[in-house]
C-alpha cells in the first residue's frame, strides 16, 4: 500500500479550495535505471474526489503527471464538517483513499 | 460456550472490515474502465483530441492557462487551469510535443469549480494545449511553455 496523501482544505466563503499531494513514482515507461534497463510504466491513472459521498471531481491522467502529483481543485457550497474523500488508483491496480473533515479556517 | 462466541464476534469483524473496504474499493473500479487508453497512446495531438472526441473546437479566450513561459526544469511544470466559459463541466489537457500528447481530462460536478491545478512533465518546448467542454461544445486555447531541461528521459 502506497503512503498516504497530503490534503488541505482552506475554505473561502463557501468555496474549498483542495489541495492533495499523492506519493507515487509516475514512471514514464521512458526512464532507464543504473544498469541501463527501462523502468517499466507505473503510474496514477484515475483519481475520484467525493464530497459527503458525492462525486465533484474525477480525474484520468497519463503518465505525463509529475511524480509525486499535486492536484488542486474548488468545490463550491462546502462547509465546516463535510467530509472529502479522494481516492487514486494506478495501472497496476495499486490504490489508495484517503479522507479530510472540512474544519473552520484550516 | 466461551470458545463459540469469541469466534462468532471474531467472524462478524472480519464481514464488517470487508463491508468497509469492499465498498471503499468499488467505486475507482468504474474510473478505471473509462480510462481511455486509445487516446492516452495516441503520438500526435490531433489523433489525440480526435479519440478524446474534442477534435473540433474552437478558439476561446475564455480559458485561463497560467503556466510558466520559460520552465527550468520539465519534470516538473505547474498550471493552473480555469475555464470562464459558463457550465464548464471538463477540462482535457494535451501538451503537444511529449511522446504521448494526451496528459488527461478533469470532470467537475455538484458544485466542482472549472479549476485545476497540476504539475506536469514537459519533454521539450511545447504548446500546452487546453480543451473545455460545456455544454456538449469544446472551446480550446494554448500556451506555449519553454523548455531548458526535458522532463520524460533519464
Amino acid at each position: 500500500m502506497a503512503d498516504p496523501m497530503k490534503i488541505r482544505a482552506t475554505l473561502q466563503g463557501d468555496v474549498a479550495d483542495v489541495r492533495v499531494l499523492m506519493a507515487h513514482p509516475m514512471e514514464t515507461g521512458q526512464r532507464k535505471d543504473a544498469a541501463g534497463k527501462l523502468v517499466p510504466l507505473h503510474f496514477i491513472q484515475t483519481i475520484t474526489a467525493q464530497l459527503n459521498g458525492k462525486t465533484v471531481f474525477t480525474a484520468d491522467v497519463s503518465q505525463a503527471v509529475s511524480r509525486n502529483p499535486v492536484f488542486a481543485f474548488k468545490v463550491k457550497g462546502a462547509k465546516v464538517g463535510d467530509k472529502l474523500s479522494i481516492t487514486w488508483q494506478d495501472n497496476t491496480g495499486d490504490k489508495r483513499t484517503d479522507e479530510l473533515v472540512i474544519r473552520a479556517g484550516s | 460456550m466461551h470458545q463459540t462466541r469469541r469466534s462468532v464476534i471474531k467472524a462478524g469483524g472480519a464481514a464488517a472490515l470487508f463491508a468497509v473496504f469492499g465498498g471503499v474499493l468499488l467505486q475507482p473500479g468504474r474510473a478505471l474502465a473509462a480510462w481511455n487508453k486509445g487516446a492516452f497512446e495516441a503520438k500526435n495531438i490531433a489523433d489525440a483530441m480526435k479519440s478524446v472526441g474534442v477534435a473540433n473546437a474552437e478558439e476561446s479566450k475564455a480559458i485561463e492557462i497560467r503556466a510558466p513561459e520559460i520552465a527550468e526544469n520539465g519534470a516538473v511544470v505547474p498550471i493552473d487551469i480555469t475555464s470562464n466559459i459558463p457550465g464548464t463541466t471538463s477540462i482535457s489537457v494535451f501538451i503537444e510535443k511529449n511522446p504521448f500528447p494526451y496528459t488527461g481530462t478533469f470532470d467537475f460536478s455538484q458544485g466542482a469549480v472549472p479549476y485545476v491545478h497540476l504539475r506536469v512533465k514537459i519533454g521539450e518546448s511545447s504548446p500546452v494545449r487546453v480543451v473545455a467542454t460545456a455544454g456538449g461544445k469544446h472551446y480550446t486555447t494554448a500556451k506555449e511553455v519553454k523548455v531548458t531541461i526535458g522532463g520524460c528521459g533519464g
